[in-house]
């Protein structure tokens, strides 16, 4: 079956880690897992690599842009260590979030320490996961989700935007109910960020890592997300083309505003 | 070959004694694991960085716990980083005796902190020594034409 336009798109990551140890290991997974990557050791370099100015904060107004305005190369995710010295992955989160250029690309923070209030602390200023350390290979593997959507996120028109936020405000509620019921909660126990809480309650320190997909997604519709960044559809082709497959996203981040789907519930 | 089946057997049994005593743990078969042939020193690589690492980490809590007035936070930050590399590369023993070292910081207890300093010292210079044991092996078996037999 012909896929129009098939240029492999590589996906390029930037890590932020004050270790070398840990950056050639993070440099090494992500590139077994075919991602571009480039590695700083601080925070203040990551946001200059990222191109980021003192006043580009957040305009509410303001449609995103994908983040290609001050920088030549650009970055699809970020993924940080958090216990840097001067800037911390969390300062590091919060910056690109309040910046208009940055806040789209997905954040992943890392730590060597499993503690709830921090982990709750990130994914509340927006990061997309929470990983311990050390990472795996099966913890990468995630990643190339969180991209695809960020991708997809930026064909979406802007005033649709707002109004997504407000439906998803309360289908949030609806995902968290969702998330206890029993196709929800494998996928939930499956995030690495709510097996961290988890863990911490319990004795045993033991990981299992659970085989299978945080999102949903069957393979034909993760080819239909791949063909929408791949042909660049208008928007009315993507929201027709998920329509028509009749997928669902379920994002099991309960205080997530924007770009949550449901099954065929793409209203205009 | 024969030598190369002895070597083999020799390095099989040698890791294996490693991970039952816990010198090494999984994170070291994940270091294995992202060895190939476009990056095959990668292993040594890590393993170097850890050495070279470790023993200016060694240095610098030997001279932060000798001050007059010891900073333990300073301390306790060298004990992290200690803890994160050991961690990534699969030191388990090490690591342990890190997670430790770290309670006496946050005690500010200075006797504790001194003795879980030797006590890192010593496990660090123990896996220090296997590991280089086990890459040599490595190296041998390369060198007689075998292959080092994956791990798990």
């Amino acid at each position: 079956m012909g896929m129009a336009a098939e240029e492999v798109t590589q996906f390029h990551v930037l890590a932020v880690d004050d270790s070398l140890i840990d950056r050639k290991l993070i440099e090494r997974l992500l590139k077994t897992s075919s991602f571009q990557v480039t590695t700083v050791d601080s925070g203040s370099k990551a946001l200059e690599f990222l191109g980021w100015e003192e006043d580009d904060r957040n305009n509410p107004n303001e449609t995103s842009v994908s983040p290609k305005n001050n920088q030549d190369v650009e970055v699809n995710l970020v993924i940080t260590d958090y216990c840097m010295p001067g800037m911390t992955g969390y300062d590091l989160l919060k910056k690109m979030k309040e910046s208009s250029s940055l806040r789209n690309i997905p954040v992943v923070i890392m730590s060597s320490e499993n503690v709830p209030s921090r982990i709750n602390q990130c994914l509340e200023e927006g990061a997309e996961e929470f990983l311990l350390k050390p990472v795996k290979k099966s913890d990468i593997n995630k990643l190339k989700q969180h991209m695809i959507r960020s991708k997809c996120k930026d064909f979406e028109k802007p005033e649709k935007k707002e109004e997504k936020q407000e439906e998803s405000a309360t289908a949030t509620s609806t995902a968290t109910a969702e998330a206890s019921e029993n196709n929800q909660l494998q996928t939930a126990q499956s995030n690495n960020k709510w097996k961290a809480i988890d863990e911490s309650l319990s004795v045993d320190r033991t990981r299992p890592q659970l085989s299978g997909l945080t999102l949903n997604l069957s393979e034909s519709t993760e080819r239909s997300i791949a063909e929408c960044i791949w042909i660049g559809g208008s928007g009315m082709d993507l929201r027709s083309k998920a329509r028509a497959q009749n997928f669902s996203i379920t994002h099991t981040k309960p205080k997530k505003v924007s770009g949550v789907l449901h099954n065929g519930d793409m209203k205009n | 070959m024969e030598i190369v089946g002895q070597l083999q057997k020799q390095y099989v049994d040698f890791i294996t004694s490693l991970f039952r005593e816990a010198y090494l743990d999984d994170q070291y078969v994940q270091l294995q694991k992202l060895q190939d042939d476009s990056n095959p020193e990668f292993v040594v690589e890590v393993v170097s960085i850890f050495f070279e690492d470790s023993e200016k980490l060694l240095n610098d809590l030997a001279s932060s716990l000798q001050q007059q007035v010891v900073d333990f936070k300073k301390v306790d930050g060298y004990v992290h980083q200690f803890k994160g590399s050991s961690s990534s590369v699969g030191a388990q023993r090490v690591k342990n005796a890190c997670v430790d070292f770290k309670n006496f910081c946050e005690e500010k207890n200075l006797d504790g902190c001194l003795r879980f300093l030797n006590l890192v010292k010593q496990e660090f210079y123990l896996v220090k020594n296997k590991l280089e044991t086990l890459l040599r092996l490595e190296q041998q078996i390369l060198q007689a034409g075998g292959m080092v037999p994956p791990l798990e």
